[in-house]
């Protein structure tokens, strides 16, 4: 009778757990005909304007794909799932985020973190645990340095450092320069060595003639400024993001500074000008690309960011936009999804690695020269009076 | 929000105003000595908001022995409180009929956001520390409710307000005063005075009124305060009055000094604060003061002298050397009548 009883348990628990084995393996078959998309992003934090940004024009990716039926892979439709993580603007939450969308969510790539504190960190997890990446805004080297598995859509800083360099020393007659720089910052302090030893190369050592750090937490630079100032430089080169712009500009002016500043990418957020004001007016940056003038697909990009958002999308938003584009180009390149999340990541690398050229709405971008990482051209903007971002001139590598 | 060939332009701030730039020949020497003398004013005015939030911590620890981890985030609250009412009274959410001039804006912000951000560290008291005492739990227990207080008020501020920063409006013309290469704005001036008037304000208070006496009494003997008929309660609330609004100057002025507002803006100042007021000696108003002080110059000074990448390594070793010279800070004294 107790051996009948057992037996009937056994027998139970059994069919219990073919049933399960048979439901996972239905559920895997419906797995695969969604193609989910992870997103790093610093949806909170330090630069939240940011992660915004990304948000919406993954949006409007997700319209635009899912709205034609899905992404074609092979001669099937499957439609678009994005899974959003915040990052907080943190290295150690993009590290989790990342885990999080790679264990748990089980993304086939992820595109983000942003910027390069981020992003660093994020890709060496992305990297070791076989899952692509790709990074619209990361700009420092080591994101995708030796790390097959991580692909980027921006330029490099010891590229982008020269177009400053140049730029500043032609406009502004420039023979000597001073740095100041956010030290816990991986993008910052990488752009502004970069800076360094390239005007130091092209005008003798000591021109760069001060050098000066601040943490991401700080909100007065006033002794670093007097620095600066009592150094007399041509002009001050500012690495630094957006919210750090909008305070030290105006010290720089309280403290007596009067003349010109140049930035880099890390200004052309949409939250520069409301927080910086009239003292941003008149400053140059190097970027990626331009909202003004723009035609073709980039005109129906920034069209459309704003006419659902509000606002004109800044160079985040496009970057991020032709991310998630390569990703989904990558995907076509795989020819088909086996439903094996290990095989179908790499099979997502190795299509993201067959794509020689891509033309986004930042422009062409050439891959295979560097480490996943394109060659395309930076521009330098103006903010003109209106507050609006003017191009001045593009250069190309 | 890139450039905008068509359509609406940014919503830059408005330039309220444009600022103000005098020059005087004073000093036509020493660059050397111009840029010290231009960091010491930095110097000042840095210490100075040190020393208003450590003004806080410090009067509550000493009438309760309690460290008010929130305070940090109290200034954060006092500051977009500012915020609020600063753009009420320019007429951004309701129209108010006449645009008030800037100085009166101002002259109502400081009271009523003294006001609001009292009412809040009450209700943190109230809510938060209150129960805790009566039950007789160990401080240590509500150190760490502070703690949790604080968080709560940052991320509060940022479920209801969103992650993006504000930008506080520009309340003063401002004016601009270089002497050679030494220059001086009215606002560094403005926070200077404040800091050093409500310091004579709370030193005041404390050892000349009945409510100081009190307050003194209580950071004495706490249990035989009671007995002598001095209602415990409300002198912990006049406590809480006092450091919240100070919290709120300090906030008022840190907004106008730098004027990009975020829920996490509270949590450096309020730790380095702490630890001005420890390096003073938590407990002595004079401590907290001095010590806020002394945390503004090494960080500046250390900036002027050392390569600032050293910066944090070489001023809170310095600081360190200062608690291992004096463990009970400056002007501490070993378990003896604080505050």
């Amino acid at each position: 009778m107790r051996n009948g009883l057992i037996k009937l348990t056994l027998c139970a628990v059994a069919m219990l757990a073919l049933g399960l084995v048979l439901a996972a393996c239905g559920e895997k078959k419906e797995e695969a005909k969604v193609v989910k998309l992870g997103f790093n992003i610093e949806l909170t934090g330090d630069i939240p304007k940011v992660g915004e940004a990304s948000k919406y024009a993954a949006e409007i990716v997700l319209a635009e794909v899912n709205g034609a039926g899905g992404l074609d892979i092979g001669g099937q439709k499957y439609p678009l799932e994005f899974v959003y993580q915040d990052n907080e603007a943190k290295p150690e939450s993009a590290v989790s985020a990342q885990l999080k969308l790679i264990t748990q969510d089980k993304v086939l790539g992820i595109v983000g973190p942003q910027s390069s504190k981020q992003a660093v960190p994020a890709g060496g997890v992305a990297d070791e645990n076989k899952t692509p990446m790709i990074s619209p805004w990361s700009t420092n080297p080591s994101t995708t340095l030796n790390r097959p598995f991580v692909f980027r859509a921006a330029f490099l800083d010891p590229f982008q450092a020269p177009v400053a360099a140049n730029f500043a020393a032609k406009q502004f007659n420039a023979k000597t320069a001073a740095v100041i720089f956010d030290l816990s910052n991986d993008y910052s302090k990488g752009l502004a060595e970069d800076f360094k030893t390239y005007f130091e190369g092209k005008f003798g050592a000591g021109s760069v003639v001060a050098f000066e750090s601040h943490g991401s937490k700080d909100q007065d630079f006033s002794a670093q400024l007097t620095k600066i100032n009592a150094a007399k430089p041509d002009f001050i080169f500012v690495p630094d993001n957006y919210n750090q712009v909008a305070l030290i500009v105006p010290q720089a002016r309280d403290l007596g500074y009067t003349g010109p500043f140049m930035g880099a990418d890390a200004w052309g957020s949409a939250e520069l000008m409301p927080l910086c004001g009239d003292a941003c007016k008149g400053q140059f940056f190097s970027t990626h690309y331009t909202a003004k003038g723009a035609t073709g697909k980039t005109k129906e990009f920034i069209d459309k960011y704003k006419a659902k958002y509000g606002y004109e999308a800044d160079d985040v938003a496009a970057l991020t936009y032709d991310s998630t584009y390569v990703m989904l180009k990558g995907l076509q390149n795989a020819g088909k999804l086996t439903g094996d999340l290990a095989k179908d990541r790499v099979a997502l690398r190795d299509g993201m690695k067959a794509i020689k050229q891509f033309d986004g709405i930042t422009g062409t971008m050439k891959y295979g020269a560097e480490d996943n990482t394109p060659s395309k051209c930076a521009v330098v903007v103006k903010i003109n009076d209106a507050g609006e971002f003017e191009f001045t001139e593009s250069v190309c590598p | 929000m890139r450039a905008a060939g068509r359509g609406r332009s940014l919503p830059t701030r408005p330039a309220r105003f444009t600022p103000v730039i005098v020059t005087f020949h004073i000093f036509t020497g020493d660059p050397m000595f111009e840029s010290l003398f231009q960091n010491i004013l930095n110097a000042l005015q840095w210490g100075s908001f040190y020393s208003l939030i450590a003004l806080g911590y410090c009067l509550v620890y000493g009438v309760l022995l309690l460290i008010n981890f929130a305070h940090g985030d109290i200034f954060m609250v006092g500051a977009y409180i500012a915020f609020f009412v600063a753009t009420f009274l320019l007429g951004k959410y309701v129209s108010l009929g006449a645009a008030l001039p800037g100085w009166l804006i101002l002259a109502l912000v400081v009271p009523v956001t003294m006001v609001l951000t009292s009412c809040l560290g009450v209700f943190i008291e109230r809510v938060a520390y209150r129960p805790l005492r009566r039950k007789g739990v160990n401080r240590l227990y509500v150190v760490i409710t502070a703690l949790m207080c604080g968080l709560v008020l940052e991320n509060g501020n940022l479920a209801l307000l969103g992650a993006s920063r504000k930008s506080f409006p520009e309340l003063l013309e401002k004016s601009i005063w270089t002497f050679g290469t030494v220059s001086l704005t009215n606002l560094k001036l403005i926070v200077i005075v404040s800091a050093l008037a409500i310091f004579w304000l709370l030193n005041t208070i404390v050892t000349r009124t009945r409510i100081g006496m009190a307050m003194r009494a209580l950071s004495w003997d706490r249990f035989a305060v009671p007995l002598m008929g001095i209602p415990v309660d409300t002198i912990i609330v006049f406590t809480f009055i006092l450091g919240s609004s100070m919290a709120a100057l300090a906030g008022v002025l840190f907004a106008m000094s730098y004027p990009v507002l975020d829920p996490y803006m509270g949590a450096s100042i309020g730790w380095k604060a702490f630890i001005a007021a420890v390096v003073g000696g938590i407990g002595s108003i004079r401590g907290a003061f001095i010590g806020g002080y002394i945390l503004g110059f090494v960080e500046i000074m250390v900036v002027a002298f050392f390569p600032s990448t050293l910066r944090d390594l070489i001023a809170f070793s310095i600081l360190l050397l200062i608690m291992t010279w004096k463990p009970t800070g400056i002007f501490g004294m070993a378990k003896t009548t604080k505050i």
